[in-house]
């Protein structure tokens, strides 16, 4: 049975822990993310035809759009795991597209990145996959590591899950190990690639309360790529709309209910 | 007089507008699998570049790599052992009945030796490691990569060559001299018991005949080819694993390409470095 324990974000350990990821870049106070006519292609398919967008730290961006519109892709050339066709992408004011890889895993250290299928390492214990990132970037020591999986597995409510193997878990438990993975380093920004699909109410709510929280107290600029309007209503400052490669519409979650275009009013008239 | 009337005109499609239309096809489909054995070529030589560009950079991930030299070695063990075992038996029955022809019973002990030592060792080891290390390494890399884990360890700031492919490649070039030594073991015990069954012989007796006229080079030169074999193995299945698309199709395929392509460029790797090491240790 799925714990349902009310989530808690998880907080840095309060014993002056040594996370990697206090190494932000240089610029923390402009935007965190600022992507600019992003071009990408696949063998001749346009996917993403000049996208822009800005996220500032704390504030959350949801990409709605119908299924193969480039919305992961996007998250994938946000962490540097494809590269654009054409355009800019800045994290921090960095800038992706000419760091390098050395640069890029330095960036990558600020992010955390949840997968639509939690990509959990199958050959390691739920302990293992959240303490991994810790391990290769963390200065510490065991026991503060074995502290700090800890207090993020029970921000998710699996604390009780430590030692089971990823093939054991539920979809929706490997989605909250998957997040617990994604916070261990303090990330200032987060992707999450469809957080609440195949989740009971009760959890997906519970995941979106832990976004918001993270939001208020951690400000940490998050990109929700979801097709859960409910969750994008609950979650988001700002929702994009992609279609056909574009960004069709950017606004609140009620100018985009009050938009007239067509294919705007099509997308929500749905969950209405 | 133009350029172009200086250049003999052998034959154009306006000459014969339907062998034209037939020789396109024809031409493509000859040209495909040229251009995609040279794409593999390509994109392996690419993956040998990022493997050795991130080999050079710390850390070292030497928990990963006991963890390799467990898998591939250690849990080799049994199989190579057993197949070496199986060959050393077979060479002594085979061998005994052809010597015994030619009135050269007496070098029974030193043919086993020298067969298993020279070929048939590292060559059974070679082609038993790219059938179980090969597919294992296919498939988990292959369901690594379709199921995003790839993904997430590049995401997490971890360099995915090092960490996986490295570690396993490693793994194989240190191990397949282990385990060619096992195999021959295995063979040489394996010979002597089949050579003594049919006429009792001591083990050391067997052995002084055996290794009577062996030099170290014997022993050199096929550790260093086994080396080149765990080579192969390690790379194109790594390769093959870490390109793997199209779910579990997809692993399924990564893991059957693994073991065929490392098995075949075993068996050219031994022609040519048998030649090499005929030339520079005659």
């Amino acid at each position: 049975m799925m714990p349902t324990d009310q989530v808690v974000a998880p907080t840095a350990a309060a014993s002056g822990t040594n996370l990697a990821a206090e190494s932000a870049g240089p610029n923390n106070n402009g935007p965190a993310m600022v992507l600019k006519g992003i071009h990408k292609s696949f063998e001749g398919q346009v996917v993403l035809n000049g996208i822009d967008l800005t996220v500032g730290s704390g504030k959350t961006l949801a990409v709605l759009g119908r299924s193969g519109t480039g919305k992961s892709v996007l998250l994938r050339l946000i962490i540097g795991l494809q590269k654009p066709d054409s355009g800019s992408i800045q994290i921090h004011g960095q800038e992706l597209t000419s760091v390098g890889l050395e640069g890029i895993n330095e960036i990558r250290k600020t992010m955390g990145f949840l997968f639509q299928h939690a990509a959990l390492y199958d050959s390691l214990t739920v302990e293992e996959n959240v303490a991994f990132p810790l391990r290769r970037h963390s200065k510490l020591t065991a026991p503060e590591r074995a502290d700090r999986v800890k207090e993020l597995l029970t921000g998710v409510g699996m604390e009780s899950d430590l030692k089971k193997m990823p093939s054991e878990l539920s979809g929706g438990m490997q989605k909250r190990v998957g997040l617990a993975r994604a916070l261990a380093l303090e990330p200032s920004i987060l992707l999450l690639d469809e957080p609440t699909a195949g989740l009971d109410p009760i959890t997906s709510r519970e995941i979106d309360e832990l976004i918001l929280k993270l939001q208020e107290e951690r400000d940490v600029a998050s990109i929700v790529v979801t097709h859960d309007l409910h969750s994008a209503k609950t979650i988001a400052d700002r929702i994009v709309l992609l279609h056909e490669g574009n960004a069709v519409i950017e606004g609140t979650f009620e100018e985009l209910e009050r938009s007239d275009d067509e294919f705007v009013a099509e997308f929500f008239k749905r969950d209405s | 007089m133009s350029h172009n009337a200086k250049v003999p005109r052998l034959w154009s499609s306006q000459d014969d507008p339907q062998a034209a239309t037939l020789a396109g096809p024809a031409l493509a489909s000859l040209w495909r699998p040229i251009n995609e054995l040279l794409e593999w070529f390509g994109e392996i030589g690419i993956f040998v570049w990022q493997v050795a560009r991130a080999t050079v950079r710390r850390p070292f991930e030497g928990r990963e790599l006991i963890r390799q030299l467990d898998e591939v070695g250690a849990k080799s063990l049994p199989m190579v052992a057993m197949a070496g075992a199986a060959i050393g038996a077979v060479l002594a029955l085979e061998s005994r009945h052809s010597l015994i022809r030619f009135g050269a019973k007496a070098m029974l002990p030193a043919a086993i030796v020298f067969s298993i030592i020279h070929e048939t060792g590292p060559v059974v080891t070679g082609l038993v490691v790219s059938g179980r290390v090969g597919a294992g390494i296919g498939a988990e890399l292959g369901s690594m990569k379709v199921t995003e884990q790839i993904d997430a360890i590049e995401a997490s700031g971890v360099n995915p060559y090092k960490l996986l492919a490295f570690t396993r490649i490693l793994a194989c070039v240190l191990m397949l001299p282990l385990l060619t030594l096992a195999a021959d073991f295995a063979g040489v015990a394996t010979g002597w018991i089949a050579t003594t069954l049919a006429e009792p012989m001591s083990f050391q007796k067997f052995l002084q005949a055996g290794f009577a006229r062996a030099t170290f080079s014997d022993f050199l030169a096929p550790t260093f080819r086994t080396m080149v074999f765990g080579l192969i193995i390690g790379v194109i299945a790594c390769f093959q694993g870490m390109r793997s698309q199209g779910g579990t199709e997809g692993v399924g395929r990564s893991a059957t390409s693994s073991v065929v392509l490392s098995s075949l460029f075993v068996m050219l790797a031994d022609v040519i470095l048998t030649k090499l090491i005929l030339v520079f240790f005659p």
